[in-house]
């Protein structure tokens, strides 16, 4: 078994009086996307922030590819890339001048031109940083964490305030880093994100770690119920379902069916049990959960509340 | 990590150079400062007030260019600070001494850049006016914004945000300047104000400005090195405790 690139164990932060992470432990391995999620505030930043060697913890352990954040934060600096949450530059660095600098820094770099073409920034290269756009300025934070053709790459909030189209063109950027073989650790507040790009993701609720594992474990795990939502005209529609099935959770609205179960084969009865019984169907639509679901179920409230 | 210290330093200066209120307030400033005043006083650099000091206004323009230097510094590092560009610079192999470093030596070379403008201004404007060994006096203009520009530092790790940065250093550094012995002497100071100018680097910086000004040696001034060093090690210390990066 190959070491983990990211190890955290009964990692404590305080600020003040208040508890910024209580008790999060985590690993993450070579060559995945991993997620924390979770609300604002619940403690992702700061995590991540230990992790990348800026912040100093107070109780627990952290390794980032053998090293100690602490101790080595500047070899470590070497082989991680990092973008900050609602992060700025110089107002008036251009594009190209913020690539040059941050190259500077590194002993060996990526072929910068490429990298700026892959994430259409060419054409802005002599444009001053505050008049980019949100997305722009997004791309340009992830070309100077990928700069150095860093092993582990830390992205805090990446998308958040993109438009969908934005949000796409990075996921697809992200997945690249990650079948390069490189680690992918992200924070993110948007389920949909975590659900689309996570190969494993981390609940994260008031400091502490409330679950972890592939997006579809969770909900399995914790959401297995299925939902068939249909429109028929036709008679005796319940009855028919409710026998064949063998299910008394099917309910009726203005003809309009839903049908409640759990596993895998669920929706093929409900199709079959359709078919058999020759049931005329004009609108056809599946409920499945996602880690939204999960989320609300664990917590007790949507991410966003 | 020379490399880094100069292309950030490069970057730092360009960047200064594009906000155009931040060029006029460092380098043109002073120089107004001391064109203005000098057409009022009869195109004499030197002028007597009325406490009998004589008032050197050369060296009142080099003052605003260290204090000016050191109210720039403070609200750069607040903006910096404030949009996580200093934070997102020590995510990089970047020690935070270079980081802090290459402010300060922007500062420093502006510094230069106001005093040449000055002299500039001066043969222009006064010629004769400014007889004087420029190299020593650069020196010790610069030793003087140095000390001064740590006093910014701690100014910059106490202010809460970038919008208070301007006027709580203005209100900390401003006062300086007229009780640094430039407008009446130090001596006629009640005993407890005496003791805060000396404390002040603003106040040596003009006596050993004064000291070179008037064909002094350094050695006769070693009091007011000694102050000006002694400020920056106190403040730098200080810094290090107090300073935050966001």
């Amino acid at each position: 078994m190959i070491d983990p690139v990211i190890r955290v164990s009964r990692l404590r932060k305080r600020y003040g009086s208040t508890v910024a992470v209580a008790d999060v432990s985590l690993v993450v391995h070579q060559g995945e996307i991993f997620g924390l999620i979770g609300p604002n505030g619940a403690g992702k930043t700061t995590t991540m922030e230990c992790v990348e060697g800026l912040r100093k913890w107070d109780e627990g352990d952290v390794s980032v590819l053998g090293l100690d954040p602490r101790k080595d934060a500047r070899a470590l600096q070497e082989r991680i890339g990092v973008q900050h949450q609602e992060a700025h530059l110089q107002k008036r660095i251009k594009v190209w001048e913020a690539i040059d600098l941050w190259s500077a820094l590194y002993p060996g770099v990526v072929d910068t031109e490429a990298l700026l073409d892959q994430l259409g920034l060419t054409e802005k290269r002599n444009a001053w940083f505050m008049t980019l756009s949100g997305g722009q300025k997004q791309r340009l934070f992830v070309a100077l964490a990928l700069i150095h053709d860093p092993e582990v790459v830390f992205l805090d909030e990446l998308t958040t305030g993109l438009d969908p189209q934005a949000r796409r063109a990075i996921w697809q950027l992200i997945n690249g880093i990650r079948d390069r073989g490189k680690t992918v650790f992200l924070t993110t507040h948007l389920m949909e994100e975590a659900e689309r790009l996570c190969d494993r993701v981390a609940i994260i609720e008031h400091g502490r770690l409330i679950e972890t594992g592939t997006p579809k474990e969770l909900v399995q795990r914790h959401c297995p119920q299925r939902g068939v939502v249909f429109s028929s005209e036709g008679e005796g529609v319940q009855d028919k379902l409710e026998r064949i099935l063998g299910i008394d959770n099917v309910t009726c609205d203005e003809k309009t069916y839903t049908l409640q179960g759990t596993g895998d084969d669920f929706v093929t009865n409900v199709i079959h049990a359709i078919a058999t019984e020759e049931i005329h169907v004009t609108g056809f639509r599946t409920e499945l959960p996602n880690l939204e679901d999960v989320f609300l179920k664990l917590t007790g409230h949507r991410i966003r509340d | 990590m020379m490399t880094g210290f100069w292309k950030l330093t490069w970057v730092e200066i360009k960047v200064f150079m594009r906000e155009p209120m931040g060029v006029i307030g460092t380098l043109g400033i002073p120089v107004l400062i001391y064109v203005m005043l000098g057409r009022v006083f009869r195109d004499r650099p030197r002028v007597d007030t009325p406490q009998t000091v004589t008032l050197n206004l050369p060296i009142l323009a080099a003052l605003f260019i260290a204090v000016g230097a050191a109210l720039s510094l403070v609200a750069i590092i607040t903006i910096y600070r404030e949009g996580g560009i200093l934070k997102r610079l020590r995510a990089t192999p970047l020690s935070p001494l270079t980081i802090l470093g290459a402010h300060v030596f922007v500062k420093l070379l502006f510094t230069v850049v106001g005093l040449i403008l000055l002299v500039f201004a001066g043969r222009q404007f006064f010629p004769g006016a400014i007889d004087v060994n420029l190299w020593s006096f650069t020196l010790a203009l610069l030793l003087g914004t140095l000390s001064i520009l740590s006093v910014g530092f701690v100014i910059s790790s106490i202010v809460p945000t970038a919008r208070f940065a301007q006027p709580i250093g203005s209100v900390l550094l401003y006062p300086m300047i007229p009780l640094s012995g430039l407008f009446f002497p130090i001596e006629s100071l009640p005993t407890g104000w005496r003791i805060v100018a000396n404390m002040l680097p603003t106040t040596h910086a003009v006596g050993l400005m004064q000291g070179i000004w008037d064909g002094a040696g350094w050695g006769a001034h070693w009091g007011n090195v000694l102050g000006l060093v002694v400020v920056f090690v106190v403040c730098s210390a200080v810094s290090t405790k107090a300073f935050r990066w966001e």
